[in-house]
Protein backbone atom coordinates (compact mmCIF):
# COMPACT_ATOMS: atom_id res chain seq x y z
CA UNK A 1 0.00 0.00 0.00
CA UNK A 2 1.38 3.56 -1.18
CA UNK A 3 0.28 6.48 0.41
CA UNK A 4 -1.55 8.80 -2.12
CA UNK A 5 -1.07 11.77 0.34
CA UNK A 6 2.74 11.63 0.69
CA UNK A 7 3.37 11.31 -2.93
CA UNK A 8 4.38 13.61 -4.84
CA UNK A 9 2.01 14.65 -8.57
CA UNK A 10 4.56 12.92 -10.51
CA UNK A 11 4.51 9.99 -8.61
CA UNK A 12 0.80 10.12 -8.39
CA UNK A 13 1.25 9.92 -12.21
CA UNK A 14 3.54 7.00 -12.58
CA UNK A 15 1.38 5.40 -10.18
CA UNK A 16 -1.91 5.63 -10.90
CA UNK A 17 -1.45 5.61 -14.63
CA UNK A 18 -0.37 2.24 -16.86
CA UNK A 19 3.04 2.13 -16.28
CA UNK A 20 5.13 4.70 -18.57
CA UNK A 21 2.15 5.71 -20.87
CA UNK A 22 1.86 9.51 -19.31
CA UNK A 23 3.29 11.69 -22.23
CA UNK A 24 3.57 15.42 -20.66
CA UNK A 25 2.68 18.68 -22.25
CA UNK A 26 4.69 21.36 -21.86
CA UNK A 27 7.24 19.59 -18.95
CA UNK A 28 9.50 21.11 -16.94
CA UNK A 29 12.49 20.86 -19.96
CA UNK A 30 10.08 24.08 -21.26
CA UNK A 31 10.44 26.00 -18.36
CA UNK A 32 7.34 27.63 -18.46
CA UNK A 33 6.83 29.66 -14.88
CA UNK A 34 5.13 31.79 -13.57
CA UNK A 35 6.63 35.89 -14.52
CA UNK A 36 5.18 37.52 -11.74
CA UNK A 37 7.17 35.20 -8.95
CA UNK A 38 9.75 36.03 -10.80
CA UNK A 39 9.16 39.98 -10.24
CA UNK A 40 8.39 39.35 -6.64
CA UNK A 41 11.80 37.55 -6.18
CA UNK A 42 10.05 34.04 -5.27
CA UNK A 43 11.11 30.95 -6.12
CA UNK A 44 9.57 29.32 -9.67
CA UNK A 45 9.01 25.78 -10.50
CA UNK A 46 9.35 24.74 -14.51
CA UNK A 47 6.14 23.48 -14.37
CA UNK A 48 4.47 25.86 -12.34
CA UNK A 49 3.16 23.46 -9.85
CA UNK A 50 1.06 21.00 -12.54
CA UNK A 51 1.46 18.20 -15.20
CA UNK A 52 -0.98 18.17 -17.75
CA UNK A 53 -0.82 15.72 -20.15
CA UNK A 54 -2.51 12.19 -22.07
CA UNK A 55 -2.02 8.77 -20.84
CA UNK A 56 -3.42 5.17 -20.96
CA UNK A 57 -5.47 4.26 -17.85
CA UNK A 58 -6.55 0.29 -17.81
CA UNK A 59 -6.19 0.86 -21.41
CA UNK A 60 -8.08 3.59 -22.09
CA UNK A 61 -7.00 7.49 -23.97
CA UNK A 62 -7.28 9.68 -20.91
CA UNK A 63 -5.62 13.51 -20.50
CA UNK A 64 -5.23 13.84 -17.29
CA UNK A 65 -3.71 16.80 -14.96
CA UNK A 66 -1.68 16.61 -11.29
CA UNK A 67 -1.53 19.70 -9.11
CA UNK A 68 1.49 19.60 -6.93
CA UNK A 69 0.61 20.56 -3.26
CA UNK A 70 4.36 21.49 -2.65
CA UNK A 71 4.77 23.99 -4.79
CA UNK A 72 2.71 27.22 -2.85
CA UNK A 73 0.08 24.75 -1.86
CA UNK A 74 -0.93 23.81 -5.47
CA UNK A 75 -2.23 27.15 -5.66
CA UNK A 76 -3.82 28.34 -9.75
CA UNK A 77 -1.34 31.19 -10.73
CA UNK A 78 -1.78 32.81 -14.03
CA UNK A 79 0.19 29.82 -16.25
CA UNK A 80 -0.85 27.10 -13.65
CA UNK A 81 -4.30 28.00 -14.47
CA UNK A 82 -3.87 28.06 -18.34
CA UNK A 83 -1.96 24.80 -18.54
CA UNK A 84 -5.21 23.39 -16.79
CA UNK A 85 -7.87 25.38 -19.60
CA UNK A 86 -5.30 24.11 -22.15
CA UNK A 87 -5.66 20.13 -21.23
CA UNK A 88 -9.33 20.90 -20.89
CA UNK A 89 -9.78 22.62 -24.53
CA UNK A 90 -8.11 19.68 -25.92
CA UNK A 91 -9.83 17.37 -24.71
CA UNK A 92 -13.27 19.07 -26.29
CA UNK A 93 -10.86 18.50 -29.26
CA UNK A 94 -9.60 15.38 -29.09
CA UNK A 95 -12.71 13.71 -27.20
CA UNK A 96 -10.17 11.27 -24.59
CA UNK A 97 -12.21 8.44 -22.61
CA UNK A 98 -11.90 11.00 -19.59
CA UNK A 99 -10.01 14.05 -18.11
CA UNK A 100 -8.85 13.23 -14.86
CA UNK A 101 -8.13 15.95 -12.18
CA UNK A 102 -5.16 15.00 -9.48
CA UNK A 103 -6.26 18.26 -7.46
CA UNK A 104 -4.19 19.43 -4.57
CA UNK A 105 -4.90 23.32 -4.11
CA UNK A 106 -5.33 25.79 -1.87
CA UNK A 107 -7.32 27.81 -4.57
CA UNK A 108 -5.97 30.77 -6.11
CA UNK A 109 -2.54 31.74 -6.06
CA UNK A 110 -2.02 34.78 -3.30
CA UNK A 111 1.03 35.68 -5.14
CA UNK A 112 -0.69 36.75 -8.43
CA UNK A 113 -4.11 36.59 -7.16
CA UNK A 114 -6.17 38.78 -9.84
CA UNK A 115 -4.68 36.51 -12.66
CA UNK A 116 -5.23 33.43 -10.42
CA UNK A 117 -8.90 34.55 -9.70
CA UNK A 118 -9.82 34.77 -13.77
CA UNK A 119 -7.83 31.46 -14.35
CA UNK A 120 -10.09 29.75 -11.95
CA UNK A 121 -12.77 31.07 -13.42
CA UNK A 122 -11.68 30.05 -16.79
CA UNK A 123 -10.78 26.72 -15.77
CA UNK A 124 -14.45 26.33 -14.82
CA UNK A 125 -16.14 27.11 -17.84
CA UNK A 126 -13.55 24.88 -19.82
CA UNK A 127 -14.13 21.66 -18.04
CA UNK A 128 -18.28 22.74 -17.74
CA UNK A 129 -17.47 22.45 -21.36
CA UNK A 130 -15.94 18.90 -21.75
CA UNK A 131 -18.63 17.95 -18.88
CA UNK A 132 -21.54 19.06 -21.94
CA UNK A 133 -19.92 17.40 -24.67
CA UNK A 134 -20.09 13.75 -22.57
CA UNK A 135 -16.87 13.60 -21.93
CA UNK A 136 -16.29 12.93 -18.02
CA UNK A 137 -14.21 14.66 -15.54
CA UNK A 138 -13.07 13.21 -13.03
CA UNK A 139 -11.71 14.47 -9.65
CA UNK A 140 -9.33 13.06 -7.16
CA UNK A 141 -8.40 14.17 -3.61
CA UNK A 142 -6.14 13.17 -0.99
CA UNK A 143 -3.30 15.29 -1.31
CA UNK A 144 -2.36 16.67 2.27
CA UNK A 145 -3.41 20.40 0.67
CA UNK A 146 -6.90 19.07 0.34
CA UNK A 147 -8.85 20.99 -2.68
CA UNK A 148 -9.72 23.87 -1.26
CA UNK A 149 -11.22 27.61 -2.84
CA UNK A 150 -12.03 28.26 -6.30
CA UNK A 151 -10.94 24.31 -6.81
CA UNK A 152 -13.50 23.27 -4.25
CA UNK A 153 -15.96 24.79 -6.72
CA UNK A 154 -14.09 23.28 -9.43
CA UNK A 155 -13.78 19.97 -8.20
CA UNK A 156 -17.62 20.23 -7.76
CA UNK A 157 -18.24 21.55 -11.28
CA UNK A 158 -17.14 17.63 -12.19
CA UNK A 159 -18.78 14.55 -13.08
CA UNK A 160 -17.22 12.39 -10.55
CA UNK A 161 -15.29 12.84 -7.32
CA UNK A 162 -12.87 10.26 -5.85
CA UNK A 163 -11.00 11.25 -1.73
CA UNK A 164 -9.69 9.32 0.56
CA UNK A 165 -10.72 9.34 4.02
CA UNK A 166 -7.76 11.78 4.44
CA UNK A 167 -8.74 13.91 1.72
CA UNK A 168 -10.77 17.52 2.05
CA UNK A 169 -12.92 19.02 0.42
CA UNK A 170 -14.04 22.87 1.01
CA UNK A 171 -14.15 26.07 0.12
CA UNK A 172 -12.49 28.10 3.16
CA UNK A 173 -9.38 26.96 4.97
CA UNK A 174 -10.03 26.36 8.57
CA UNK A 175 -7.32 29.17 9.40
CA UNK A 176 -9.33 31.56 7.20
CA UNK A 177 -12.54 31.32 9.53
CA UNK A 178 -10.69 31.73 12.23
CA UNK A 179 -8.70 34.49 11.55
CA UNK A 180 -12.38 36.04 10.68
CA UNK A 181 -14.70 34.87 13.01
CA UNK A 182 -12.38 33.58 16.06
CA UNK A 183 -11.26 30.28 17.31
CA UNK A 184 -14.82 29.63 18.80
CA UNK A 185 -16.28 29.54 15.08
CA UNK A 186 -13.41 27.43 14.04
CA UNK A 187 -10.58 25.93 16.00
CA UNK A 188 -8.45 25.17 12.85
CA UNK A 189 -5.91 22.91 15.56
CA UNK A 190 -8.68 21.03 16.05
CA UNK A 191 -7.95 18.09 13.84
CA UNK A 192 -10.41 16.20 14.88
CA UNK A 193 -13.14 18.92 13.64
CA UNK A 194 -11.39 19.79 10.73
CA UNK A 195 -11.71 16.46 9.35
CA UNK A 196 -15.69 16.31 10.54
CA UNK A 197 -16.31 19.22 8.61
CA UNK A 198 -14.36 18.95 5.55
CA UNK A 199 -12.91 15.20 5.45
CA UNK A 200 -13.50 12.38 3.41
CA UNK A 201 -16.00 10.60 5.44
CA UNK A 202 -17.89 13.71 6.05
CA UNK A 203 -18.13 14.43 2.26
CA UNK A 204 -19.32 10.65 1.20
CA UNK A 205 -22.18 10.62 3.42
CA UNK A 206 -23.48 13.59 2.49
CA UNK A 207 -22.77 12.57 -1.27
CA UNK A 208 -20.49 15.29 -1.94
CA UNK A 209 -18.14 12.78 -3.22
CA UNK A 210 -19.01 9.72 -5.42
CA UNK A 211 -16.23 7.52 -4.26
CA UNK A 212 -14.34 7.00 -0.75
CA UNK A 213 -11.05 5.29 -0.84
CA UNK A 214 -8.23 4.44 1.35
CA UNK A 215 -5.30 6.60 1.56
CA UNK A 216 -3.51 4.23 -1.24
CA UNK A 217 -2.58 5.12 -4.97
CA UNK A 218 -3.61 1.33 -5.67
CA UNK A 219 -7.49 2.30 -4.71
CA UNK A 220 -7.69 5.64 -6.25
CA UNK A 221 -6.80 3.99 -9.95
CA UNK A 222 -9.15 1.17 -9.04
CA UNK A 223 -11.67 3.81 -8.27
CA UNK A 224 -10.98 5.74 -11.71
CA UNK A 225 -10.81 2.86 -13.81
CA UNK A 226 -14.33 1.90 -12.55
CA UNK A 227 -15.54 5.89 -13.13
CA UNK A 228 -14.30 6.50 -16.31
CA UNK A 229 -17.64 5.18 -17.97
CA UNK A 230 -19.70 8.25 -15.41
CA UNK A 231 -20.61 11.26 -17.84
CA UNK A 232 -23.32 12.87 -16.50
CA UNK A 233 -24.97 15.67 -18.03
CA UNK A 234 -26.10 18.78 -16.64
CA UNK A 235 -29.78 18.81 -17.82
CA UNK A 236 -32.44 21.30 -16.31
CA UNK A 237 -33.61 18.30 -14.18
CA UNK A 238 -30.15 17.10 -12.74
CA UNK A 239 -29.64 20.60 -11.52
CA UNK A 240 -33.76 20.70 -10.22
CA UNK A 241 -32.36 17.29 -8.28
CA UNK A 242 -29.33 19.34 -7.51
CA UNK A 243 -31.03 21.95 -5.87
CA UNK A 244 -33.45 20.14 -3.86
CA UNK A 245 -30.76 18.09 -2.32
CA UNK A 246 -28.66 21.05 -1.34
CA UNK A 247 -32.10 22.39 -0.21
CA UNK A 248 -33.34 19.88 2.19
CA UNK A 249 -30.01 19.43 3.59
CA UNK A 250 -29.79 23.28 4.14
CA UNK A 251 -32.94 22.64 6.32
CA UNK A 252 -32.16 20.07 7.81
CA UNK A 253 -29.42 21.42 9.93
CA UNK A 254 -31.49 24.34 11.26
CA UNK A 255 -29.07 27.04 12.94
CA UNK A 256 -28.92 26.29 16.57
CA UNK A 257 -28.61 29.07 18.98
CA UNK A 258 -25.38 30.71 20.19
CA UNK A 259 -25.95 28.82 24.11
CA UNK A 260 -25.34 25.29 22.36
CA UNK A 261 -22.16 24.53 22.06
CA UNK A 262 -21.36 20.96 22.64
CA UNK A 263 -23.22 20.04 19.96
CA UNK A 264 -21.52 18.62 17.38
CA UNK A 265 -22.97 19.94 13.78
CA UNK A 266 -21.27 17.10 11.76
CA UNK A 267 -22.88 14.59 13.97
CA UNK A 268 -26.63 16.17 13.62
CA UNK A 269 -26.12 16.68 10.18
CA UNK A 270 -25.50 13.17 9.59
CA UNK A 271 -28.01 12.09 11.74
CA UNK A 272 -30.39 14.28 9.91
CA UNK A 273 -29.36 12.19 7.23
CA UNK A 274 -30.61 8.87 8.57
CA UNK A 275 -26.91 7.49 9.65
CA UNK A 276 -27.10 5.27 12.45
CA UNK A 277 -25.19 6.02 15.78
CA UNK A 278 -23.63 9.26 14.29
CA UNK A 279 -21.43 9.59 16.67
CA UNK A 280 -19.03 6.94 15.43
CA UNK A 281 -18.59 8.23 12.60
CA UNK A 282 -14.82 9.45 12.99
CA UNK A 283 -13.72 6.11 14.78
CA UNK A 284 -15.19 3.73 11.55
CA UNK A 285 -13.20 2.21 9.11
CA UNK A 286 -13.64 3.29 5.70
CA UNK A 287 -14.97 0.76 4.60
CA UNK A 288 -17.82 0.79 7.37
CA UNK A 289 -18.74 4.28 6.83
CA UNK A 290 -18.82 3.39 3.08
CA UNK A 291 -21.91 1.25 3.90
CA UNK A 292 -23.45 4.14 5.91
CA UNK A 293 -24.40 6.18 3.01
CA UNK A 294 -27.77 7.32 2.56
CA UNK A 295 -27.89 9.39 -0.13
CA UNK B 1 -23.35 53.21 -6.05
CA UNK B 2 -26.63 52.16 -4.43
CA UNK B 3 -28.12 49.61 -6.20
CA UNK B 4 -32.15 51.49 -6.24
CA UNK B 5 -30.32 54.54 -7.90
CA UNK B 6 -28.55 52.06 -10.40
CA UNK B 7 -31.61 50.13 -11.59
CA UNK B 8 -33.40 54.00 -11.46
CA UNK B 9 -31.13 55.09 -13.87
CA UNK B 10 -31.08 51.64 -15.93
CA UNK B 11 -34.99 50.95 -15.56
CA UNK B 12 -36.52 53.54 -14.36
CA UNK B 13 -38.22 54.63 -11.27
CA UNK B 14 -41.12 51.73 -11.67
CA UNK B 15 -38.34 49.16 -11.95
CA UNK B 16 -40.19 46.04 -9.89
CA UNK B 17 -37.05 45.40 -8.11
CA UNK B 18 -37.48 43.69 -4.91
CA UNK B 19 -34.91 43.97 -1.73
CA UNK B 20 -35.26 40.87 0.38
CA UNK B 21 -32.34 41.09 3.16
CA UNK B 22 -28.99 41.14 0.72
CA UNK B 23 -31.19 39.62 -1.87
CA UNK B 24 -32.13 41.34 -5.16
CA UNK B 25 -34.63 40.01 -7.38
CA UNK B 26 -37.00 41.10 -10.47
CA UNK B 27 -38.05 40.95 -13.60
CA UNK B 28 -38.05 44.14 -15.15
CA UNK B 29 -38.73 45.58 -18.54
CA UNK B 30 -35.54 47.23 -20.70
CA UNK B 31 -36.72 48.37 -23.79
CA UNK B 32 -40.16 46.71 -23.85
CA UNK B 33 -37.95 43.57 -23.79
CA UNK B 34 -38.73 41.71 -20.47
CA UNK B 35 -35.27 40.55 -18.16
CA UNK B 36 -34.39 38.64 -15.20
CA UNK B 37 -32.43 40.52 -12.80
CA UNK B 38 -30.82 38.96 -9.69
CA UNK B 39 -28.42 40.44 -7.36
CA UNK B 40 -27.09 41.06 -3.92
CA UNK B 41 -26.15 44.41 -1.72
CA UNK B 42 -24.84 44.98 1.31
CA UNK B 43 -21.33 44.24 0.12
CA UNK B 44 -23.50 40.28 1.02
CA UNK B 45 -21.25 37.40 1.79
CA UNK B 46 -22.59 34.66 -0.01
CA UNK B 47 -23.41 31.65 2.06
CA UNK B 48 -25.21 28.32 1.02
CA UNK B 49 -28.87 29.89 1.34
CA UNK B 50 -27.86 33.08 -0.51
CA UNK B 51 -26.25 30.95 -3.68
CA UNK B 52 -29.25 28.43 -3.64
CA UNK B 53 -31.73 31.61 -4.16
CA UNK B 54 -30.08 33.26 -6.79
CA UNK B 55 -29.98 29.72 -8.60
CA UNK B 56 -33.51 29.18 -7.57
CA UNK B 57 -34.33 31.97 -10.29
CA UNK B 58 -31.97 31.19 -12.79
CA UNK B 59 -33.44 27.81 -13.11
CA UNK B 60 -37.26 29.01 -12.53
CA UNK B 61 -36.29 31.92 -15.71
CA UNK B 62 -34.46 29.01 -17.59
CA UNK B 63 -38.02 26.80 -17.19
CA UNK B 64 -40.97 29.83 -17.80
CA UNK B 65 -39.08 31.81 -19.63
CA UNK B 66 -36.62 30.22 -22.65
CA UNK B 67 -34.15 32.67 -24.12
CA UNK B 68 -34.63 35.52 -21.33
CA UNK B 69 -31.92 37.81 -21.02
CA UNK B 70 -30.34 37.57 -17.08
CA UNK B 71 -28.52 40.50 -15.69
CA UNK B 72 -26.67 39.60 -12.39
CA UNK B 73 -26.18 42.96 -10.46
CA UNK B 74 -22.88 42.36 -8.19
CA UNK B 75 -21.86 43.30 -4.68
CA UNK B 76 -20.17 40.97 -2.13
CA UNK B 77 -17.58 40.35 0.50
CA UNK B 78 -16.73 37.29 -1.09
CA UNK B 79 -17.30 34.02 0.47
CA UNK B 80 -19.40 33.17 3.57
CA UNK B 81 -16.40 32.52 5.99
CA UNK B 82 -18.28 30.25 8.61
CA UNK B 83 -17.88 26.71 9.92
CA UNK B 84 -21.46 26.14 9.40
CA UNK B 85 -21.26 26.55 5.33
CA UNK B 86 -18.04 24.40 4.86
CA UNK B 87 -19.87 21.63 6.66
CA UNK B 88 -23.14 22.34 3.98
CA UNK B 89 -21.15 22.24 1.15
CA UNK B 90 -20.66 26.26 -0.07
CA UNK B 91 -18.47 24.96 -2.59
CA UNK B 92 -21.00 22.59 -4.13
CA UNK B 93 -23.88 25.25 -3.87
CA UNK B 94 -21.28 27.72 -5.23
CA UNK B 95 -20.99 25.07 -7.91
CA UNK B 96 -24.75 24.77 -8.35
CA UNK B 97 -25.39 28.23 -9.21
CA UNK B 98 -22.35 28.04 -11.32
CA UNK B 99 -23.67 25.26 -13.27
CA UNK B 100 -26.98 27.12 -13.37
CA UNK B 101 -25.55 29.87 -15.16
CA UNK B 102 -23.62 28.21 -17.44
CA UNK B 103 -26.79 26.13 -18.72
CA UNK B 104 -28.81 29.29 -19.11
CA UNK B 105 -26.20 30.89 -21.27
CA UNK B 106 -25.91 27.10 -23.11
CA UNK B 107 -29.53 27.26 -23.64
CA UNK B 108 -29.49 30.47 -25.54
CA UNK B 109 -30.45 33.03 -22.56
CA UNK B 110 -27.68 36.30 -22.88
CA UNK B 111 -25.95 36.61 -19.31
CA UNK B 112 -24.76 39.60 -18.08
CA UNK B 113 -22.75 40.18 -15.12
CA UNK B 114 -22.25 43.98 -13.81
CA UNK B 115 -20.19 44.42 -10.65
CA UNK B 116 -21.94 48.19 -9.49
CA UNK B 117 -20.35 48.04 -6.35
CA UNK B 118 -17.81 45.37 -4.96
CA UNK B 119 -16.27 41.84 -6.16
CA UNK B 120 -14.47 39.21 -3.99
CA UNK B 121 -13.27 35.92 -4.62
CA UNK B 122 -15.35 33.65 -4.01
CA UNK B 123 -18.27 35.81 -3.90
CA UNK B 124 -17.51 36.66 -8.01
CA UNK B 125 -16.14 33.20 -9.56
CA UNK B 126 -19.55 31.71 -9.64
CA UNK B 127 -21.46 35.07 -10.94
CA UNK B 128 -19.98 37.48 -12.92
CA UNK B 129 -16.88 35.68 -13.29
CA UNK B 130 -19.13 32.89 -15.39
CA UNK B 131 -21.55 35.13 -17.27
CA UNK B 132 -21.34 35.41 -21.18
CA UNK B 133 -19.55 39.12 -19.88
CA UNK B 134 -18.95 41.18 -16.76
CA UNK B 135 -19.10 44.80 -16.96
CA UNK B 136 -18.19 46.89 -13.92
CA UNK B 137 -18.82 50.52 -12.80
CA UNK B 138 -16.02 53.01 -12.66
CA UNK B 139 -16.07 53.60 -8.82
CA UNK B 140 -16.55 49.43 -8.44
CA UNK B 141 -13.53 47.97 -6.53
CA UNK B 142 -12.63 44.44 -7.88
CA UNK B 143 -10.06 42.06 -5.77
CA UNK B 144 -8.77 39.09 -4.20
CA UNK B 145 -6.89 40.88 -1.34
CA UNK B 146 -5.62 44.03 -0.72
CA UNK B 147 -2.16 44.84 -0.66
CA UNK B 148 -1.61 44.91 3.06
CA UNK B 149 -2.78 41.76 3.32
CA UNK B 150 -1.17 40.34 0.51
CA UNK B 151 1.79 41.27 2.37
CA UNK B 152 1.52 39.54 5.28
CA UNK B 153 0.25 36.58 3.31
CA UNK B 154 3.54 36.45 0.59
CA UNK B 155 5.48 37.72 3.70
CA UNK B 156 6.54 40.32 0.51
CA UNK B 157 7.17 44.01 1.92
CA UNK B 158 4.25 46.42 0.93
CA UNK B 159 6.33 48.32 -0.52
CA UNK B 160 7.98 46.41 -3.35
CA UNK B 161 4.02 44.83 -3.82
CA UNK B 162 2.78 48.65 -4.09
CA UNK B 163 5.44 49.30 -6.86
CA UNK B 164 5.43 46.74 -8.85
CA UNK B 165 1.22 47.10 -8.96
CA UNK B 166 2.14 50.49 -10.58
CA UNK B 167 3.63 48.20 -13.80
CA UNK B 168 1.74 44.74 -13.38
CA UNK B 169 -2.17 44.46 -12.92
CA UNK B 170 -1.39 41.01 -11.09
CA UNK B 171 -0.58 42.72 -8.02
CA UNK B 172 -3.75 45.45 -7.36
CA UNK B 173 -6.79 45.99 -7.06
CA UNK B 174 -8.85 47.53 -9.18
CA UNK B 175 -11.58 47.22 -11.78
CA UNK B 176 -9.19 48.95 -14.61
CA UNK B 177 -6.70 46.28 -13.30
CA UNK B 178 -9.54 43.53 -14.70
CA UNK B 179 -10.21 45.54 -17.75
CA UNK B 180 -6.79 45.06 -18.66
CA UNK B 181 -6.32 41.28 -17.62
CA UNK B 182 -9.58 40.30 -19.49
CA UNK B 183 -11.91 39.50 -16.35
CA UNK B 184 -14.20 42.42 -17.15
CA UNK B 185 -15.34 43.39 -20.78
CA UNK B 186 -15.61 47.12 -19.91
CA UNK B 187 -16.14 49.50 -17.98
CA UNK B 188 -19.63 51.16 -18.10
CA UNK B 189 -19.79 55.29 -18.05
CA UNK B 190 -22.16 57.73 -18.89
CA UNK B 191 -25.36 56.30 -20.70
CA UNK B 192 -26.06 53.48 -18.77
CA UNK B 193 -28.93 52.45 -20.25
CA UNK B 194 -26.72 52.16 -23.88
CA UNK B 195 -23.92 50.24 -22.41
CA UNK B 196 -26.52 47.47 -21.22
CA UNK B 197 -28.39 47.84 -24.83
CA UNK B 198 -24.43 47.20 -26.21
CA UNK B 199 -24.11 44.18 -23.46
CA UNK B 200 -27.68 42.71 -24.78
CA UNK B 201 -26.99 42.65 -28.15
CA UNK B 202 -26.14 38.73 -29.39
CA UNK B 203 -22.93 38.15 -29.43
CA UNK B 204 -20.10 35.20 -29.77
CA UNK B 205 -20.67 33.45 -26.03
CA UNK B 206 -16.97 32.03 -26.55
CA UNK B 207 -14.45 32.78 -23.48
CA UNK B 208 -12.30 35.37 -24.89
CA UNK B 209 -11.32 36.46 -21.73
CA UNK B 210 -7.50 35.26 -22.19
CA UNK B 211 -6.74 36.74 -25.87
CA UNK B 212 -8.57 40.19 -23.79
CA UNK B 213 -6.13 39.49 -21.50
CA UNK B 214 -3.17 39.40 -23.91
CA UNK B 215 -4.25 41.85 -26.62
CA UNK B 216 -4.51 44.56 -23.44
CA UNK B 217 -1.28 43.74 -21.78
CA UNK B 218 -2.69 42.58 -18.98
CA UNK B 219 -2.31 39.09 -18.92
CA UNK B 220 0.43 38.51 -21.41
CA UNK B 221 0.85 34.89 -20.67
CA UNK B 222 -2.31 32.66 -20.14
CA UNK B 223 -3.58 32.80 -24.10
CA UNK B 224 -0.53 31.78 -25.16
CA UNK B 225 0.01 29.25 -22.85
CA UNK B 226 -3.29 27.38 -23.52
CA UNK B 227 -2.27 27.66 -27.57
CA UNK B 228 1.08 25.56 -26.40
CA UNK B 229 -0.72 23.10 -24.62
CA UNK B 230 -3.20 22.47 -27.37
CA UNK B 231 -0.10 22.56 -30.02
CA UNK B 232 2.02 20.18 -28.09
CA UNK B 233 3.83 17.36 -29.63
Amino acid sequence: MISYAECSARERLALLLDPSSFHEWLPPSERITSPHLAQLGVPCAFDDGVAVGRAMLDGRSVFVAAQEGAFMGGGVGEVHGAKLVGLLQRALRDRPAAVLLLAESGGVRLHEANAGLIAVSEVMRALLDVRAAGIPVLVLIGGANGCFGGMGIVARCADYIVMSDVGRLAMSGPEVIEASHGVDEFDSRDRALVWRTTGGKHRWLTGDCDALVEDDVAAFRAAAIAAIGESRPLTLAALEQEHALLTARLHALPALPVDSAGSDEAMRLWSALGIPDAERVPELSVEAVRALRTI
Amino acid sequence: MQWSSLVTQLFGPYHGMREDGDFLQGEVIFEGEPLTVIGTTNHAPIGVQLALAQARVILDTVTQHPGRPILLLIDTQGQQLRRRDELLGINRAMAHLGASIDLARRRGHRVIGLVYDQALSGGFITSGLIADACYALPDAEIRVMRIPAMARVTKLPEEKLTALSQSNPVFAPGVQNYVAMGGVRALWQGDLQACLREALAPAPTDDRRARDGAERGGRQLAAAVVQRVLDAA
